[in-house]
């Protein structure tokens, strides 16, 4: 963990696929920055040798039995979309 | 003076169903001029269809004419928080992102309550993806607190929360990532239960942090909580991280379970910034179970102080990943302004998702990102393991542990804008996600204000009965929430 947080809040952003305005980038990097120095504390935990955990109770291998069962219809899924055109989702063009 | 019927407890109401003294048309007729009186200051509710629950009375009625009734739940008026999926009802997640989204299918819970003859009635008000602690963070309403509508319910199950607290409902559902229910029913002066992780099924319900989200109900009582929990728990194949255990009934535990028991104190919980008479009012509970005979014994929760920071780190990371669906292509807002399909994305994004969220997506995607996976996102699952360990360390001595829910009553809306310090409310209840269990926040008093003050029990894993019975203990010799708000 650095010791000043180091947020690029421009390449971050553009990571999370979300556009931020200049006004929205100099409050998140303050708040963040805050945030981030409180979180600098788990530096002060002793790690070594733990094993990490995703799960509280990790149940592996879930295994369902191989049945055919009726999903959603073609209507139903498409439903929300915000664009669509003879039973599928439409988008803008993507390859020129 | 008798007890306005929306404001009775469950157990009661299913009493007089089932003797004929009252039908389900009756009932959900009076939730519904309940609702009609006390919407347009509590604002718990996002929308609600008078029309489709009053059918779906009428049908319950008509069971139970026949001798057909489903159970103790059947005809009972139930609002569910705007995450969970209702067929053919909205589902927004308080997020302009979700703000025409219909859902296609049902949750499990939903199923499960439909099943048990349940008045679907109502979608909660909630703090957008359930990100926040006091339904500020909706895009659509700020919801008060029925005991001062001055103050914040709560969150981010605020609206199920105030939603009960005033009548709205006989009981609600909501969910909890690191708070969201025990918070918000601490303060609105009702029962609320976070179950034991992978005990009730997630299918249906919008993800926030997948590893800790938990559904779980608002209610007047414990009892009450033990009838509802017995409907929604159970495997389920379409949740993989659901768990395989024999579902008991709650409710007969609640008689069979006697104690005394042995109680944790966790000194960490009781140190600085804890409100005085939030305090006073946990150490009367206490004293309380003393005099029943149980055993209170001081407890150490070691890694307390980190449980904040670990939580922010895992629940924004997870967060970050599960967001990532809403993307402007399939099923969510789409920006009229995306000419390409990078606009379609950032854009959307941009305009669908509030401030917190994006802030939350934002802290996420860095601590996962290349460079600082390992100092941030794995350090925290490394910390959570030892948080973990904390907890079932200290149940080789102790049956649960008893905390403050919150460190103070409610707050008022407007006041607390700083991000970290709204952090800083969930400081009692996210170490109780981080360790998977059972915790439930039961009502402990007033503050000399007025204001409910809540009390903590947290249980071993997928040990609700005892944790229900340990609640039952007091709440059944307490009438807190007999103390209604003055609406």
């Amino acid at each position: 963990m650095s010791n000043t947080p180091d947020l690029n809040i421009d390449r971050v952003a553009e990571l999370a696929r979300i556009a931020l305005t200049p006004e929205e980038k100099t409050a998140y990097a303050a708040q963040l920055g805050e945030v981030l120095k409180h979180v600098e504390q788990l530096k002060q935990v002793n790690v070594d040798g733990v094993e990490p955990t995703a799960h509280a109770f990790s149940v592996e291998n879930v295994w369902a039995d191989d049945v055919a069962q009726t999903g959603l219809s073609a209507e139903d899924a498409l439903r929300n979309a915000p664009a669509q055109r003879q039973g599928m989702i439409a988008v803008p063009k993507v390859v020129d | 003076m008798s007890t306005p019927l929306t404001f009775q407890t469950l157990s009661g109401i299913a009493d007089q169903l089932a003797s004929g003294a009252l039908t389900s048309v009756q009932l959900t007729q009076a939730v519904i001029d309940q609702t009609a009186a006390v919407e347009s200051r509590v604002n718990a509710l996002l929308s609600h269809d008078a029309a489709d629950a009053l059918a779906h009375a009428q049908a319950s009625d008509e069971r139970r004419a026949a001798g057909k009734p489903l159970g103790p739940l059947d005809g009972i008026p139930i609002a569910l928080k705007d995450v969970i999926a209702v067929r053919d009802q909205p589902l927004t997640a308080g997020s302009k992102m979700l703000e025409k989204f219909v859902s296609p299918y049902d949750a499990t819970v939903t199923i499960k309550l439909k099943e048990a003859g349940v008045v679907l009635w109502g979608r909660a008000n909630c703090d957008e993806f359930a990100m926040g602690s006091s339904t500020e963070n909706s895009a659509f309403k700020t919801t008060a607190n029925p005991y001062d509508l001055a103050r914040v319910p709560g969150g981010s199950s605020g609206g199920s929360a105030a939603a009960l607290a005033a009548g709205e409902a006989i009981a609600t559902l909501g969910s909890d990532t690191g708070g969201s229910i025990r918070q918000p029913a601490a303060f609105c002066n009702v029962v609320g239960l976070k179950p034991t992780y992978g005990l009730i099924s997630r299918y249906g319900l919008a993800a926030y942090a997948s590893s800790l989200d938990q559904i779980g109900p608002f209610t007047r009582t414990v009892e009450d909580a033990a009838i509802v929990l017995g409907a929604i728990a159970g495997h389920d194949h379409r949740d993989s991280t659901s768990f395989k255990t024999p579902i008991p009934d709650y409710r007969a535990a609640l008689q069979e379970k006697k104690g005394p028991w042995k109680l944790g104190i966790p000194k960490e919980y009781f140190g600085e910034g804890l409100d005085p008479e939030v305090g006073a009012a946990i150490e009367k509970a206490i004293e309380f179970y003393r005099q029943a005979g149980c055993e209170i014994k001081e407890v150490s929760l070691p890694h307390t102080e980190y449980c904040l920071s670990t939580y922010y780190i895992i629940a924004t990371a997870e967060a970050s990943s599960n967001l990532a669906r809403y993307d402007g292509v399939r099923y969510t807002h789409r920006s009229p302004d995306a000419k390409n399909i990078e606009d379609v994305y950032f854009k959307s994004r941009s305009e669908g998702f509030g401030d917190e969220v994006k802030r939350r997506i934002i802290l996420g995607t860095y601590v996962l990102s290349s460079g600082y996976y390992d100092a941030y996102y794995l350090r925290a699952q490394k910390v959570r393991t030892l948080i973990r360990q904390d907890f079932l360390k200290a149940y080789e001595e102790v049956d649960a542990i008893l905390t403050p829910t919150t460190p103070t009553p409610a707050f008022k809306i407007g006041e607390t804008t700083d991000p970290l310090s709204m952090y800083l409310q969930d400081i009692y209840t996210v170490g109780v996600n981080l360790a998977g269990l059972p915790g439930i926040s039961v009502p402990a008093g007033f503050t000399d204000e007025g204001l409910p003050i809540g009390m903590q029990l947290i249980g071993q894993p997928y040990q609700e009965s005892d944790l229900l019975a340990i609640a039952h203990t007091y709440d059944s010799a307490h009438d807190w929430s007999g103390r209604l708000p003055e609406l």
